[in-house]
């Protein structure tokens, strides 16, 4: 077989393939249920009630949502100028320590907030500047260097947590000191448990995709992510390019962890990320990279967690089925993808 | 200075460098293979979840040991069938497919496990591999104990290896598949299937992942934890930049690493492990990855076309 | 020059109503050909024409929608290359299919023996490449990395990795298009000898004084369609190129003109080497206004570090580069780029444009930061679009719209957007690096008269070409480079394609050092 491409794909192709893969999912996912012994449909629906039916569901799945559009944002950046950042739950980490570091006292009302979400997102580009100067510098792979660097962030703060940053009032367990008031995220609507990282998240979409369709660096960003060679002849400086998105990438990713600490938890423990920065992978992917897409792709993703929680509650199908779910979503939506552009043919 | 040397000069720990190496020289001819051939496998920590998983519940349900080997092995294969379908005719992006197998993979082995053991707060233990000391050979003083005193997993290790070496660069089927990671069209002029070898290529590389984390349930320790492969997957990937694609480079690689990081266990008992953090340590391995990474860059002859789809109709 | 098409030799390959589509592209239609024992047939046409197509389909690569093929009188499976080697058709393709890694006995070996076998061993192998490099006259070393090797080395083991599968039919496409003339006539001579022993040749070409040189048969192509087919006895240069091109093309002509100023000076110019390709070797060139400076030269010699210094890509080892007067320091692409230099690049699909990007972004690419197109950092997409359609318009770029994606456009049209967004801003300096390969004749000519008339402007035009023909009719003076070594400059017509030649294969520059 070969791929073939098509000149003017139609709506229906470009519409069809997606919807195919979704369904597909919706298939296997029945399965698994069938393979659980719980009865297919009535599993479908307690994840979609768990996850929308009620008013709690809702913003549970919109709080979920939140580091998820972070994530998200993150690794579409990346990725769309072939940046391999797979480092996000490290730089997640990062913006939660720069979090707890200045918002439990270091810095008085008002500026605690502002200061320490620049100051979060300066950290998480820090870490994603290493592997992408070993990259520029020294053509060093930054796929395996940032997902190494997931690993040794963990015990960082691990080390944190049993050390320096320990709660002296935590009972022993390996958590920070909680945030003061001035340090938290205020919420969204008076009365609702959903916090501003939220409305943030939106915020950081629509100024992410005002970036990439109209700035000039969106404009270098894409055609280093399309063609290198080509963007380094016409005189795109690509190293400063790739660094440049590094920043933005790192950056975005660490407000997953600021908003996390500073919105929802109020300290850090290391269970803070349930693999945010990999799952963001997946939002991306589902968002064909787009940033708005991002957020509609992040919701889904979060209705699946949280739906899948209730759902195994009642059902007993393991809550790892969301997982499933999500990386056969992401491999038949790259396939989906794919096969909008390309028709397969013989020979 | 003298802990370190009082370590190096026990046979324990020449024999723990090799049992951890043991998992790793499987993984890394996997991942060898599947570049060789020009594809690169990020499915590979997904992988040697599944093998540690499928191999262990196997033999929990019953079967000989080497039926759990066999049975890690095909379920990595069924992955490595998965990643192959979708990055080679399919062409697509081999970082994005690799990290959707490992998260596929690990995931299935979760579920599976709840699935079949949804009460159980440990994990059952089964009975691992046993060494199989060498008669005569493991008499050897140091040498001895660390080479010929492992269990048969560890043996099967190296001559995998050696197995590897042999076909890539003494047989047409080796010199074939090595001509698909240098130049796909070299191949398909030659009357050779690019899609074909590279797909197996994969397929096989991917069984012996599988069985680098069978050797975790099978032979190091005896049950199945979610977090145990822990990275080992991805410092393979490093180990085969280190090892410039070779396998006798990369098997001494597995060897050094796992030496620092038998090193690095031994050294938290001693004063030094009063000092420093228990974190420190555990990041040796994750560190030294990185730095092979850096040491070997730009020296190392890539695979020509790694990473590079093969499509007939683009010429 | 063999025994000739008598009609009662037995007939060895037979193409029957080959048609072949890809989209809207008619790229063969109903094409019919038999070749004879012996024979050396001829295929001629522009680019374009379907050649490369009509023996991708023969080779196994693609498959026809209608006709079939026949070897030694038995059809032949399709779209099997594996078919075709077993049937003993041996094929040297024009982009050379040799992996630079391994060994030239590794990429012969490549293939020949079962995948599942233990392989006869190098020794054999090795004993037989060297038996067939003395008979046919083709010298290489078996254990020498293909990457090392000069382009003529690489066709040598193209054609080996053929003649050790004892194959019967050899095609060949654009052999020549790589070679000096010595080593065209060369390679002729071990056509000659395969010939001898009854081997039978399909030769694609575009050059007609080589195609009367060796073929007894023309057949001729043009829009996929056999337009003619002609005793290479009974024909000349002229009838043929009329059936190619199907009328006249007025090709353009360069006057003489009397150079102005340097406006690019190399002075003893080096640059590291790079793999097997040589770096310049204390490289002296003055590029004038108003001038063509033509590089002739077999690809791999140094063109490609030239053309990267010119671009901006690289800077010099050691050595003094001057831009009117002024030593460059800071030199990137984008000070070329603002230094008034026109870059046309080698490949206009790889470093020319971005496949994915619409004809706006791509006209946009080396200038989207200039306030015209930008303020403070955001684009103005508006008049991005104005650009390109002014371009569009004045270069006569046929396309769907400055929206559509580049990769729609044929070579010649993405030639021209190329050629609109670096002549727009009126350049002091043009790099034309292979501007028209891969182009049909019209587009040549359209971007042949568009460097002339920036000449006439009074820019400085650096064309390096592979095609000596080209070099020759544009340029007015020459240079030769051969190992990074750059020949003396030769003014129009004082040298020939053979006196050329022996620049080219390195030999004039023995009697200089």
């Amino acid at each position: 077989m070969r791929l073939e491409p098509v000149a003017n794909p139609s709506l229906a192709r470009r519409l069809g393939y997606p919807a195919a893969a979704l369904g597909a999912t919706v298939v296997i996912a029945s399965l698994l249920a069938l393979l659980a012994g719980a009865e297919p449909f009535g599993t479908l629906g307690l994840i979609l009630q768990g996850a929308a039916g009620s008013k709690f569901a809702a913003l549970e799945t919109l709080n979920r949502a939140t580091p998820l559009i972070f994530t998200g944002l993150s690794v579409a950046v990346a990725f769309r100028a072939k940046l391999w950042n797979i480092g996000a739950e490290a730089q997640l980490y990062a913006g939660a320590i720069v979090a707890v570091l200045l918002g439990t006292g270091a810095l008085g009302s008002p500026l605690v907030l502002p200061v320490s979400a620049l100051a979060a997102m300066l950290a998480g580009a820090l870490v994603l500047l290493g592997p992408v100067l070993l990259k520029t510098r020294l053509g060093v792979d930054e796929v395996v260097t940032t997902l190494l660097l997931n690993f040794i962030m963990l015990l960082f703060v691990s080390y944190l947590l049993e050390g320096p940053m320990k709660d002296p009032m935590g009972m022993g367990w390996p958590k920070s000191a909680a945030l003061i008031k001035e340090a938290r995220l205020p919420r969204l609507v008076e009365g609702l448990r959903l916090h501003w990282g939220f409305g943030l998240a939106l915020i950081a979409a629509v100024l992410v995709w005002l970036v990439q369709t109209r700035a000039t660096l969106g404009f270098e960003m894409r055609a280093v992510g399309q063609n290198a060679g080509a963007a380094r002849f016409a005189g795109i400086p690509v190293n400063a390019v790739l660094v440049k998105t590094a920043l933005l990438s790192g950056g975005l990713a660490a407000l997953a962890g600021w908003s996390e600490v500073a919105g929802l938890k109020g300290h850090l423990s290391l269970d803070l990320s349930p693999g945010f920065g990999y799952t963001g992978i997946i939002v991306a992917m589902l968002a064909m990279l787009h940033p708005l897409g991002v957020v509609v792709a992040a919701l889904f993703v979060a209705g699946i967690f949280v739906g899948s929680d209730a759902m195994s509650r009642a059902a007993g199908v393991p809550t790892y089925i969301a997982d499933m779910l999500l990386a056969v979503a992401l491999l038949l939506m790259v396939l989906a993808i794919l096969l909008t552009r390309f028709r397969v043919v013989r020979g | 200075m003298s802990a370190v040397w009082e370590i190096l000069i026990s046979a324990s720990f020449w024999a723990a460098a090799v049992r951890i190496a043991s998992p790793l020289i499987f993984a890394t001819m996997g991942e060898l293979i599947c570049e060789r051939a020009g594809v690169l496998n990020l499915g590979i920590e997904g992988i040697m979840v599944i093998g540690a998983f499928t191999g262990w519940m196997a033999v929990y349900q019953g079967m000989p040991l080497w039926g759990g080997v066999g049975v890690a092995m095909a379920a990595g294969m069924a992955f490595g069938f998965l990643h192959a379908v979708l990055t080679v005719p399919f062409g697509l992006s081999q970082h994005v497919v690799g990290l959707g197998v490992t998260l596929l993979a690990t995931s299935t082995s979760s579920f599976a496990y709840r699935l079949i053991l949804p009460e159980v707060t440990s994990p059952p233990k089964i009975e691992p591999f046993q060494p199989l000391a060498i008669p005569g050979l493991s008499k050897i003083p140091l040498l001895g104990e660390a080479l010929f005193a492992q269990t048969p997993l560890t043996y099967a290790g190296f001559a995998v290896a050696l197995l590897t070496g042999f076909v890539l660069f003494r047989t047409p089927l080796g010199l074939a598949v090595r001509a698909a990671g240098e130049n796909p069209s070299a191949v398909e002029a030659q009357g050779l299937s690019v899609t074909g070898l590279r797909m197996g290529a994969v397929v096989v590389g991917s069984g012996l992942m599988a069985v680098g984390g069978a050797f975790l349930t099978l032979s190091a320790f005896s049950s199945f934890f979610f977090e145990m492969v822990n990275g080992r997957g991805w410092i393979c990937v490093a180990l085969v930049v280190f090892g410039a694609w070779r396998p006798g480079k990369a098997v001494l690689g597995a060897l050094l690493f796992a030496g620092f990081d038998a090193l690095q266990i031994r050294l938290q008992q001693t004063p030094i492990g009063a000092v420093l953090p228990y974190q420190v340590f555990l990041m040796v391995p994750y560190a030294l990855s990185i730095l092979a990474l850096i040491l070997m860059s730009r020296r190392a002859e890539v695979p020509a076309a790694l990473m590079v789809p093969y499509n007939k109709g683009e010429r | 020059m063999s025994t000739g098409a008598t009609g009662a030799q037995e007939v060895v390959l037979r193409l029957d109503r080959i048609t072949k589509r890809f989209g809207a592209l008619l790229a063969n239609d109903a094409v019919s050909l038999e070749l004879k024992r012996g024979e050396v047939i001829a295929l001629l046409g522009e680019n374009g024409a379907g050649k490369t197509t009509l023996m991708n389909i023969l080779f196994g690569h693609y498959v026809a929608e209608e006709g079939q093929v026949e070897v030694f009188g038995t059809p032949l499976a399709p779209g099997n290359p594996r078919a075709a080697l077993a049937a003993g058709v041996g094929m040297v393709h024009q982009h050379f299919t040799l992996a630079d890694n391994l060994s030239v006995l590794d990429n012969i070996r490549l293939g020949t023996e079962s995948l599942w076998s233990r392989g006869q061993g190098r020794a054999a192998a090795r004993a037989r490449v060297a038996d067939l490099s003395r008979d046919f006259g083709l010298a290489v070393h078996p254990e020498a990395r293909v990457g090392s090797l000069s382009v003529g080395e690489r066709q040598r083991v193209e054609i080996l990795k053929a003649l050790y599968r004892e194959a019967r039919i050899l095609i060949l496409d654009e052999p020549t298009a790589v070679l000096t003339p010595q080593e065209t006539e060369a390679l002729f001579e071990t056509l000659r000898k395969a010939i001898a022993r009854g081997l039978s040749i399909l030769f694609i070409s575009h050059k007609l004084h080589e195609v009367m040189a060796i073929a007894d048969r023309c057949v001729v192509l043009r829009h996929g369609k056999v337009v003619g087919e002609v005793a290479t006895r009974t024909t000349d240069r002229a009838q043929l190129a009329a059936l190619m091109v199907g009328g006249e093309v007025a090709m353009p002509k360069a006057e003489a003109r009397s150079p102005g100023a340097v406006r690019m000076r190399f002075a003893g110019v080096s640059t590291p080497d790079r793999g097997a390709a040589p770096g310049l070797k204390a490289l002296s060139l003055d590029l004038r206004a108003g001038q063509i400076t033509g590089l002739a030269g077999v690809s791999g010699n140094g063109q490609a570090a030239l053309a990267d210094l010119v671009s901006g890509l690289i800077r010099p080892g050691s050595g003094m580069m001057e831009l009117n007067g002024v030593p460059v320091a800071g030199w990137t692409p984008r000070a070329a780029i603002g230094a008034g230099v026109a870059r046309i690049p080698e490949d206009r699909h790889k470093t020319g444009t971005i496949a994915d990007f619409t004809l706006t972004e791509n006209a946009v690419l080396e200038g989207y930061f200039r306030p015209g197109f930008s303020r403070a950092g955001w684009m103005d997409w508006a008049a991005a679009r104005r650009f390109a359609e002014s371009i569009i318009g004045a270069y006569d770029v046929r396309c769907p719209g400055p929206q559509a994606r580049i990769r729609l456009l044929s070579g010649g049209n993405m030639q021209k957007l190329i050629l609109g967004r670096v002549l727009e801003p009126g350049p002091e300096i043009i790099l034309a690096n292979q501007p028209v390969r891969g182009l049909d004749v019209g587009a040549i000519a359209y971007v042949h008269s568009r460097l002339i008339a920036a000449r006439d402007q009074g820019a400085a035009v650096l064309l390096i070409s592979e095609d000596l023909d080209e070099v020759q009719s544009l340029s007015d003076v020459i240079h030769v480079i051969s190992e990074g070594r750059l020949s003396p400059g030769f003014a129009r017509g004082a040298m020939t394609p053979a006196e050329l030649g022996l620049w080219m294969a390195g030999q004039g520059f023995d009697h200089a050092a």
